[in-house]
């Protein structure tokens, strides 16, 4: 059952009085769990549960040709498929427009954020590189999956393991595993996203939440590689009809570092 | 007087404990009992000789009825049932509504208590939250009414949603659970036959105090003795106020 508009309005009022269902504030995260190495067959793979949201990521390598104007940088690609199981709203088929965007905003984070090194992926100049290729799997959708999504790939890249490489073959040998790791600096991108319901923002909405949302904004951070202490904006995504103004957007910025720094000594404490 | 008294409370203890024996859970396709003796109840089918669940549940056998009391699944309407269910689209003669059912419903006009003139969405439009009675369940159509009392356009409240499995614990024997939650928030409570519950009060506290008590409910549905949980609940509320 698609969100009537009695609840629209219910949660509209209760936001006005900064108060949300689940005795939130309005920048509060739910509990987030991180469990690693949950798919046999992948070079990499993590589950993360927000609150009842819950999203599976695994990563596979794979030995490719490179992009000809990055010749000696391996190849990362981030696809997201959104299952009807994990939402009434979802339809089995080809990726819809929330699941590419969904990927898309990923795949920014991780790429301009310099996560992983993509020149150690090279194995012969303008031949052969590694390629890496991240899913995403909805499991469960109670909101928030583009965060839920990001904390997923990035967990599952930590993870992995570079395949065996036969260079007399110059192929993979399957099922292989070294027990090296992906070439990773040490900044972790995240992405935290934003709603504005009424004039009220909000982080981490619940599914009713995410249907009432009236604009959407997705930050994806990362500590700058140069000085540990700054945090940069790798990208930022805009959604929903409802605009946002410039003043706004400085406020969200400044929050979305604050959000940022707060998710990262968390997901830092969960790791030990 | 006492010794007789507790023989008796013995005696009731071995009965409870002989009915709890009695309902095990049974999955899909798993044989409950055999022999041609037993009739198939709801949610179970006859196969040669043995009765065989059809939904995931409690099995229950009373007397030679066999009968699955489903754990899960989706809302299966009935006549007579009371539910809560969201406007999808107008037609020419009355409303289609979600009732979280696998099929769709309509609401007739001639079924309204008022006169209807002109526009239908001027009454009622996509997206409100209407309170229904089911006249009829035909093959894959139902269709419902609002003439009666308290049903009709909900325009205040909050609606959350429970499993529809789990409403007749939420109600609780006669009413006595939905009425006790009622008088410990003071607010109104419609429970939809098909999960849907409306809850309004006057305070925003109250109206949350009473969705966590009816989202307590349906997920400690299984604990017997659910009642005084739930009163202990409350008065751990009001014990954390204070």
């Amino acid at each position: 059952m698609k969100i009537s508009d009695l609840m629209k309005k219910r949660i509209q009022e209760f936001l006005d009085e900064e108060k949300r269902f689940d005795n939130r504030k309005l920048l509060e995260f739910r509990k987030i769990e991180i469990e690693t190495g949950v798919s046999k067959n992948a070079e990499g793979s993590a589950r993360v549960k927000i609150g009842d949201t819950e999203v599976i990521a695994g990563v596979k390598i794979d030995v490719t040709e490179p992009y000809t104007d990055h010749e000696d940088e391996g190849t990362l690609m981030v696809v997201a498929e959104l299952l009807p199981l994990s939402s009434p709203h979802f339809e089995p088929g080809p990726p819809r427009i929330e699941a590419i965007e969904l990927a898309r905003i990923v795949d920014r984070g991780l790429r301009e954020s310099g996560f992983i090194d993509f020149k150690k992926l090279c194995v012969k100049k303008g031949e052969k590189v590694f390629g890496v290729c991240v899913d995403i799997y909805s499991i469960n959708n109670d909101g928030n999956l583009i965060d839920a999504s990001c904390l997923a790939a990035v967990s599952a890249l930590k993870t992995a393991r570079m395949p065996k490489y036969d260079t007399k073959l110059e192929r993979i040998k399957y099922g292989e595993l070294t027990s090296k790791g992906l070439p990773l600096t040490k900044n972790l991108p995240l992405t935290i996203t934003f709603h504005k319901i009424g004039e009220k923002i909000l982080i981490d909405p619940s599914s009713e939440e995410e249907e009432t949302s009236e604009g959407r904004i997705s930050f994806a951070l990362s500590r700058n590689p140069g000085k540990k202490e700054d945090i940069v904006i790798n990208a930022i995504q805009k959604g929903n009809p409802k605009t946002f103004e410039e003043k706004e957007i400085f406020e969200i910025a400044e929050l979305a570092v604050e959000k940022f720094k707060e998710l990262e000594k968390r997901i830092k404490t969960k790791e030990k | 007087m006492i010794a007789e008294k507790k023989i008796i409370k013995q005696k009731v203890d071995e009965e409870r404990e002989g009915k709890k024996k009695k309902r095990e859970i049974a999955i899909p396709g798993e044989k409950i009992v055999s022999g041609k003796e037993y009739l198939p109840g709801d949610g179970t089918v006859r196969e040669k000789d043995d009765i065989v669940a059809r939904r995931f549940g409690l099995a229950d056998i009373s007397g030679r009825l066999v009968k699955v009391i489903p754990l899960s699944g989706i809302y299966m309407p009935r006549v007579g049932n009371i539910v809560i269910g969201r406007v999808e689209d107008v037609t020419f003669n009355g409303w289609i509504l979600d009732l979280k059912s696998p099929y769709s419903s309509f609401l007739s006009v001639s079924e309204c208590p008022r006169y209807i003139k002109g526009d239908l969405t001027e009454y009622y439009d996509i997206g409100d939250v209407l309170a229904c009675k089911v006249v009829s369940v035909k093959h894959k159509s139902i269709d419902l009414t609002i003439k009666d009392r308290g049903l009709g356009k909900l325009d205040k409240g909050l609606i959350i949603h429970i499993n529809s499995n789990k409403v007749p614990r939420v109600i609780g024997r006669e009413g006595s659970m939905i009425k006790m939650i009622k008088d410990e928030t003071g607010c109104e409570i419609t429970v939809g036959q098909n999960g849907v519950v409306w809850i309004s009060g006057s305070k925003v506290e109250d109206e949350l105090k009473a969705k966590e008590a009816v989202l307590f409910v349906a997920n400690k549905s299984y604990i017997e003795g659910l009642t005084d949980k739930v009163k202990k609940f409350f008065e751990g509320k009001r014990g954390g106020k204070k």
